[in-house]
């Protein structure tokens, strides 16, 4: 039994004053949100300034590229790029992409700015957890990108840094000794400012909503979120002492992850008793969920938008939020898919390939549901919607593939080629990116009170659209064909004829990333000049539709908010037309409200 | 509103402006066991680790001779737990002194268990075990030790540290009887991690 007459210790803070306090170390969960979203928007550019020049390379293998050398004289000598330098490019890639776009923009930007408003609460429960939640992940990303310019430039070893040789030193190549250290020193900090966030997502879910905001009352991406920061408490903390072990491995010379008798180089390593495959174990224990980490959010907001322009309820709410927390217990269980080849037991895998049919259930439901829903609805095509079913598109691509992936007799010869680079880039990275876009058509003019161009949201969605498809389904074809993935250059006889496809992935590559300046154009332009946005401009019901754009630093004005209705009151006839706010008293007649 | 924002967290009397929560506790009460369930994942990551690696080696030291020293930091810490809960129950009955009392009591045990625990590690590097190379042949062995009663040796710095402080501003009156219940739902999770250490890494590891 708790105190229950001590006085309320809550923080309180007013509007801030300073520059520093209302911009910069700004407790305000939207301003968070924000400074994520920018965060993730200059990282999202350098991983695609990065995959253009490994496109670039392995299209034309040694063409000279302007202006490389400056970047790295030793990795780019007379501008072309080296085999180690497009191994250090591709890690950098996806560590920038994965860590710092996919787990930032879907999960923490938006779920900073609107999981408090969707709740009807004021903050998060803990604004300087939040706070120091973003400088953390800055700090991280600072060190990350610091590796470019120390020593010999960053690691080579891929996102996953796989042991032995993430963990034996230079001797296995550039950036195998500061690149790791300040690789795995970053992934450690990122780690905690995560941590630092989901202590603010569960406990805001938990403890305030407000009043007449039952737990199914709260939006899809809510639920999202919700369920993405449980994934993030807990795997998150498997992946920090794992980098700290392989931290360890560097500066203090232990042997976690290096066997006994290693000889790289023709030199005998000195370290003995540890094991490659415990790397393996705890990277992937972290990595399974991370995948989910990023597409469970665009999950939600795919949801939220389609549902706001179908004027029309899904099949099915609740079914949705089993499917994602189904797929969020399930994700655990599944990582030794990643190992089908990695000298791991036979028997477990097949222990790890029964769960990963069964996670493509609830993947499969809920694509069903969403299908299921749109047929027969007037669509608003917008370049939210718009953005949202290319979702769907995606998602249902590169799921198929999931199915030939999870048998490891299929797995283990596709292991190693273009097939799984095709299967995860539509997964995990393009459909959690189109997540991304949507929920940024849509909740730009909430976040930063002006409307974005529609006529340019809607020539950025077709141009990418086609582009990405472009780019990523004749990977299924190279991998069919054996195509080896991480190779630099395709030298062998067999992989000659493939090269053709490969520079045509690389001209689409180029252009489909020049559209995006359609996009990041018309995010400036919009937000010094785009037309004020009212308060609902998509005539959508949840609560962050009954305050301004941009919400004032309390959310709702001093309102306390009370709730009166599910999330997704649409199709209904009321005094607003065919929807009903959440917060409306107003008793209207529906056939879908879930008690 | 008065024109300012409160957050924080769940409060008493706050069910006026909120949902009941699920769990009826104060959302700091809440973060504390959220974060003691991620600290579980990193406390298992460890000992996941060390098992594997114990697994793989053949001829895995066993260098304890006498369990003397631990098994006194294990009575040690069982008794601050149990002073720790007496003083929390003493502050929910309003024993403002008492409660300080224990909990000074508890901190203090803390600092007791983190001095014997450095002479530990000093004792066991007076052996000849470093991180990298011990006298009884497999060096992960040293690694492995180093890192899991590194971790149970910085939660409970860090512990007692915290207790000091949380005790004192108790006393001053800017925490409350539901703070010094945080501290104990992190004090006894912390001396449940050492009950999975102690098995682990020292009974496991007892000379034949």
């Amino acid at each position: 039994m708790h105190d229950v007459s001590a006085p309320a210790s809550a923080a309180h803070h007013g509007p801030p004053t300073s520059l520093i306090r209302k911009h910069i170390f700004s407790l305000d969960h939207k301003v968070i949100g924000k400074q994520y979203y920018g965060l993730a928007l200059v990282a999202v550019l350098i991983g695609m300034g990065l995959s253009w020049l490994m496109r670039i390379h392995l299209g034309w293998t040694n063409a000279h590229i302007p202006g490389l050398h400056l970047l790295s004289p030793n990795g780019a000598p007379g501008d072309v790029m080296t085999p180690e330098y497009y191994l250090q490019l591709m890690t950098m890639h996806a560590t920038f992409m994965v860590f710092f776009v996919l787990t930032t923009a879907p999960f923490a930007a938006f779920g900073n700015f609107f999981l408090p408003i969707h709740t009807g609460a004021e903050d998060m429960p803990f604004p300087h957890f939040n706070m120091m939640s973003f400088w953390t992940t800055f700090v991280a990303f600072c060190v990350m990108v610091s590796s470019f310019f120390v020593g010999d430039g960053p690691t080579l070893g891929g996102w996953t840094q796989y042991a032995p040789l993430s963990a034996v030193g230079p001797v296995s190549g550039p950036g195998q000794g500061t690149g790791v250290i300040l690789w795995a020193l970053s992934i450690a900090i990122f780690c905690v400012g995560q941590l630092l966030g989901a202590l603010n997502f569960i406990p805001n879910v938990l403890d305030l909503r407000c009043r007449g905001m039952s737990f199914w009352r709260l939006p899809m991406p809510t639920w999202a979120w919700f369920i993405t920061s449980c994934m993030g408490l807990t795997a998150f903390s498997v992946l920090m002492p794992a980098c700290i072990m392989l931290i360890l491995d560097h500066v203090g010379g232990t042997s976690f992850f290096v066997p006994s008798n290693l000889v790289i180089n023709d030199q005998m390593q000195p370290h003995s008793g540890g094991s490659t495959l415990l790397w393996q174990h705890l990277f992937w224990f972290f990595g399974h969920p991370e995948v989910y980490i990023a597409i469970v959010p665009g999950m939600g907001i795919v949801t939220h938008v389609l549902i706001t322009n179908m004027r029309k309820p899904m099949l099915s709410h609740r079914v949705l939020v089993y499917c994602m927390a189904a797929l969020a217990i399930l994700s655990y269980m599944v990582y030794g898919h990643h190992m089908f080849v990695s000298g791991m037991n036979p028997v477990s895998a097949l222990g790890f390939s029964f769960p990963t049919l069964l996670i493509t259930i609830p993947s499969t439901i809920i694509v069903l549901i969403w299908i299921g829903s749109l047929y027969g609805a007037r669509m608003r095509l917008n370049s939210a919607s718009l953005f949202a079913l290319g979702f769907i598109s995606l998602f249902i691509t590169g799921g198929v593939s999931g199915f030939f992936l999870a048998q490891p007799s299929i797995q283990i010869l596709l292991h190693a080629t273009y097939f799984v680079v095709a299967h995860f880039h539509f997964t995990m990275a393009i459909a959690a990116i189109f997540g991304i876009f949507s929920g940024t058509y849509f909740w730009f003019p909430k976040m930063w009170g002006r409307m974005m161009n529609e006529t340019l949201g809607k020539i950025h969605f077709w141009l990418t659209f086609v582009g990405v498809y472009c780019i990523f389904m004749p990977f299924h074809y190279l991998g069919l064909a054996g195509n080896v993935r991480r190779y630099q250059a395709f030298v062998v006889d067999y992989m000659q004829p493939l090269i053709g496809v490969h520079k045509f992935v690389t001209i689409a590559a180029l252009l489909t990333g020049a559209v995006q300046f359609i996009f990041l154009f018309n995010l400036v332009y919009s937000r010094f000049r785009g037309a004020l946005a009212p308060d609902n401009p998509w005539e959508a019901t949840s609560l962050e539709r009954s305050t301004s754009s941009p919400p004032p630093f309390d959310n709702f004005g001093g309102r306390q908010m009370v709730v009166y209705h599910d999330p997704y009151q649409y199709g209904v006839q009321s005094s607003t037309g065919d929807y009903v706010l959440q917060d409306s008293p107003e008793q209207v007649k529906s056939a879908h409200d879930e008690p | 509103m008065n024109n300012t924002v409160s957050h924080g967290a769940i409060e008493p009397h706050a069910h006026q402006i909120f949902e009941q929560s699920p769990f009826a506790i104060p959302s700091k009460k809440l973060a504390m066991w959220l974060f003691i369930m991620a600290d579980v994942m990193t406390l298992a990551a460890c000992l996941a680790a060390y098992g594997f690696l114990r697994n793989a080696t053949p001829d895995w030291p066993r260098p304890f001779h006498g369990l003397t020293g631990v098994g006194i930091m294990t009575v040690i810490i069982l008794t601050t737990c149990l002073a720790l809960s007496i003083a929390v129950e003493a502050a929910h009955e309003g024993d403002k002194l008492l409660a300080f009392r224990w909990t000074m009591l508890t901190g203090a045990g803390g600092v007791l268990f983190s001095v014997l625990h450095i002479r530990e590690w000093l004792e066991m590097g007076a052996r000849g075990m470093g991180l990298l190379h011990n006298p009884w042949g497999p060096a992960a062995f040293g690694a492995a030790y180093y890192v899991i009663t590194g971790f149970s040796l910085l939660h409970m710095a860090l512990g007692s540290a915290a207790l000091l402080i949380v005790g004192l501003r108790y006393r001053g009156g800017r925490y409350n009887s539901d703070d010094l219940e945080i501290m104990n739902i992190y004090w006894q999770f912390v001396t449940l991690a050492w009950l999975f250490i102690v098995p682990a890494v020292y009974l496991m590891n007892v000379a034949r």
